[in-house]
């Protein structure tokens, strides 16, 4: 049926008739703007956390970040002709995440180049929103990471004292550091415990987000509680995160310690990108299957990858890849759990 | 364990499409439908390993003791064209659907650099038979993985609203240059 007839119907029935119109005819407030808006704000809490935790430069990075991602859907969308959609914050959103998977420490130029890289080659060229195959931020941090592996694996900095927050602003030295899990990799777990502590006071402060990593992949709980937020809201089912980190849990209590079953599951959660990269970045409805069986063989996929780098790969933390490399199985997928249909019309292909 | 370590190397880590950009022929050619793939992957797998086989033998009995290793080019075309002539022939008895579905890119495996670059890789390395079987089958298995994960890919991209200038083959390569990208991720696995 042409947009015109559809349009035409209503009008030319008498008034006090039922309307008649085409499917589908469940109606939601919901639109792309405001769930991406809304999944914006969850992430805000988190990077104002992580200004106290870094210092005050994470907000630069961030707005430069968010800033330029915007600015090259605007130029990319002009120069395509495509109508200008910058308003429905799916690029803010993504120039969010960038920020959120580098280090605090990094120049602020190299968020603008992902920016470049993740808006222009990983969305516009595929097609614009809705087409991308891999998720934009984490193309942008694995262009990055490929770029300028250096800077992108060591501008880690300690986080500051919880009590010398103030006085931090006016000294302007920041202290590198390493990563947890590149402590845990390289050094082994003796020199691990002593860098961040045992048992309870560890996990608390793993927990809060009182520990060297990515800008904004640092407090479990804030991201648990936007998760349970964008659970609350429906924006994100519980099958992509719960799939992904009980895999990384059960794996790594497996195999991630110095034998069998002596890892240590929560410790595998709390650090690295686990927790940000299965609820925001895992869960995104573009580059993930929409099947909800399908959608548990992702994540279980993701986090068998995760888990694969972070033990056996080159780099301490494997999400980001892992989610890239389930991308663009995520089509594939869907088919292999297709429904089932049942009284097929004659001469249909199953 | 050298083994174990020797196949996920060459499976992932020096994916031989994605890490060395061998055999992007067939990578485009046939990518278009997931059916077709799964077809030349099969292909793939088993020319690559029965190659592999000959080249072995050829390079090791024959070229290595009598110091004609400058042959092993010339040797290794021979051998692997007529292996797939071979291929070419079963195909079309046996299943006439798979044969028709591949069509020219069949014979096209005869040039096809990836089945080739085993065979040389295998010869540069030196590695005993067993070592070799592991290289052939590992290297093919992952060549069949990016394929089919490209493919799975590219039926969606079929149906996107891709800018003309980038549509067919240029928004292909840009894809599998993402793809080698992501497999970044497997470097520095495996020694």
């Amino acid at each position: 049926m042409s947009e015109q007839q559809v349009q035409e119907t209503p009008s030319a029935a008498p008034a006090g008739l039922w309307k008649v119109s085409v499917s589908p005819h469940v109606k939601s407030n919901e639109s792309v703007e405001k769930i991406m808006w809304t999944v914006f704000a969850c992430l805000v809490p988190p990077l104002i956390l992580s200004v106290f935790v870094f210092g005050i430069q994470v907000l630069f990075i961030a707005a430069v970040s968010v800033a330029s991602c915007m600015a090259v859907e605007v130029i990319s969308q002009k120069s395509l002709g495509r109508e200008v959609t910058v308003r429905d914050g799916s690029a803010a959103l993504t120039g969010m995440l960038i920020a959120f998977v580098v280090p605090p420490g990094v120049s602020p130029l190299l968020p603008v180049l992902a920016a470049i890289f993740a808006i222009y080659i990983g969305k516009h060229i595929m097609g614009g929103i809705g087409y991308n195959f891999f998720n934009p931020a984490l193309l942008g941090r694995a262009f990055l990471l490929a770029s300028f592996p250096v800077a992108m694996t060591s501008a880690w900095l300690q986080p500051i004292e919880p009590l010398a927050i103030f006085s931090y602003l006016s000294t302007a030295d920041a202290v590198t550091t390493a990563t947890p899990l590149a402590v845990l990799k390289d050094q082994g777990p003796e020199a691990f415990a002593q860098m961040f502590g045992e048992g309870a006071s560890l996990y608390t402060s793993f927990f809060l987000g009182w520990r060297p990593g990515c800008i904004g992949e640092t407090s479990g709980f804030l991201m648990v509680l936007g998760g349970a937020f964008l659970l609350y809201k429906r924006y994100i089912t519980w099958h992509i995160p719960v799939s992904v980190l009980g895999t990384i849990a059960i794996l790594t209590w497996i195999f991630g310690g110095q034998e069998y079953f002596g890892g240590d599951p929560l410790l595998a959660i709390l650090s690295g990108g686990a927790l940000l990269g299965a609820i925001y970045m895992a869960t995104c409805y573009v580059t993930s299957p929409s099947n909800k069986k399908a959608q548990i063989a992702y994540g279980i996929g993701i986090g068998v990858l995760t888990v694969l780098i972070r033990l056996k790969g080159g780099y301490p933390e494997g999400i980001c890849y892992a989610i890239l490399l389930m991308n663009p199985l995520s089509t594939v997928l869907d088919g292999w759990f297709k429904q089932k249909r049942f009284a097929l019309p004659q001469g249909a292909e199953k | 364990m050298d083994l174990f370590y020797l196949a996920i190397s060459a499976t992932f880590v020096n994916n031989i499409l994605l890490a060395q950009y061998l055999g992007h022929c067939p990578f485009l050619g046939v990518s278009k439908r997931l059916g077709t793939a799964i077809g030349m992957a099969a292909a793939i797998i088993f020319v690559t390993i029965l190659s592999a086989i000959f080249t072995w033998l050829v390079f090791t009995f024959v070229l290595r003791p009598y110091g004609l290793e400058f042959l092993q080019t010339l040797a290794f075309i021979l051998i692997i064209a007529s292996l797939v002539q071979l291929v070419e022939i079963i195909l079309k008895k046996k299943s006439k659907a798979l044969y028709n579905a591949l069509g020219v890119y069949l014979a096209l495996i005869t040039t096809n650099c990836a089945v080739m670059g085993v065979a040389l890789l295998v010869a540069r390395k030196e590695l005993a038979f067993v070592e070799m079987l592991v290289f052939a089958s590992a290297s093919a298995f992952g060549y069949a993985v990016a394929l089919l994960l490209f493919a799975g890919h590219r039926e969606r991209l079929q149906i996107s609203a891709i800018p003309q200038s980038m549509q067919g083959t240029a928004i292909a390569l840009v894809t599998a240059g993402i793809m080698s990208l992501a497999f970044i991720g497997f470097r520095g696995m495996a020694g």
